[in-house]
């Protein structure tokens, strides 16, 4: 692994049961973490139903990702961010989530990603 | 350029795995490098050596394996992804008290490390599928 931390930010896009991908994005930043990189995350689109509080997969046999998620802070993951107008367009606001997380306007969502030099997309 | 590619699709559910073989094989064609493919999630499922499609179809497991032996390309499965979906090598099988494996040959099995490694070390790293 190269001296240089590298700035990586993985997006999130999918809906946190249904299929395994949401899941397997959390575990593909808990993987980076490790590596000491400047890491960042972004949960867009239906991505956003991760963060929700008061997640019961009891039903399903699912794991639930809201019992996960609150670890990232302690895996040093601070810079999470969440799409204003995919909160919007579900009727939600940062109050519903499990995360202090930042809203980006898709303007700023632009611009996070134009700082990037590596994008892992989920 | 140097790319590495991460590949999340099954082969014959989604276009994902076949355009990700295609877009390999363009750019060792065009002179380019590929440092890592890494199959990640339903991704591993190329990884097999039991697939038998039909003859009139692309048998795109075995495609991947020729490609991969051709140019030696480093190639890894996930290994949580893939033990969760049957694909294993001897050692994985002994471990787990399996009564077969089924890796195909050119296919490593490890680590979720080795996809930022690949993300961190080459130019390009190009996703196919979700």
């Amino acid at each position: 692994m190269s001296a240089k931390a590298k700035k990586i930010l993985v997006v999130s896009s999918h809906a946190p049961y249904g299929k395994s991908t949401a899941r397997e994005s959390l575990d593909a930043v808990l993987a980076a973490s490790a590596y000491e990189q400047d890491l960042q995350l972004l949960f867009v689109g239906d991505g956003v139903f991760q963060l929700l509080k008061q997640q019961d997969t009891s039903a399903t046999g699912a794991k639930n990702l809201a019992a996960t998620l609150p670890v990232l802070p302690l895996y040093d993951i601070n810079d999470i961010y969440v799409h204003q107008q995919s909160l919007d367009q579900r009727q939600l606001t940062a109050a519903d989530l499990v995360l202090e997380v930042k809203c980006l306007d898709s303007r700023q969502v632009a611009a996070l990603m134009d700082r990037q030099e590596i994008i892992l997309s989920f | 350029m140097i790319f590495s590619l991460a590949i999340y699709g099954a082969p014959y559910s989604s276009q994902a795995s076949d355009s990700a073989y295609r877009f390999a094989t363009a750019a060792l064609a065009g002179g380019h490098s590929i440092y890592r493919l890494f199959f990640y999630a339903d991704g591993v499922h190329n990884a097999t050596r039991l697939a038998a499609p039909p003859q009139d179809e692309n048998n795109l497991p075995r495609a991947w394996r020729q490609l991969i032996e051709a140019h030696a390309i480093d190639s890894v499965v996930c290994i949580a992804s893939a033990l969760r979906r049957g694909i294993i090598n001897g050692e994985e099988a002994e471990r787990y008290g399996c009564d077969a494996d089924n890796l195909a040959g050119g296919f490593e099995i490890s680590g979720l490390g080795q996809l930022l490694d690949a993300a961190v070390r080459c130019d390009r790293l190009i996703t196919f599928g979700d």
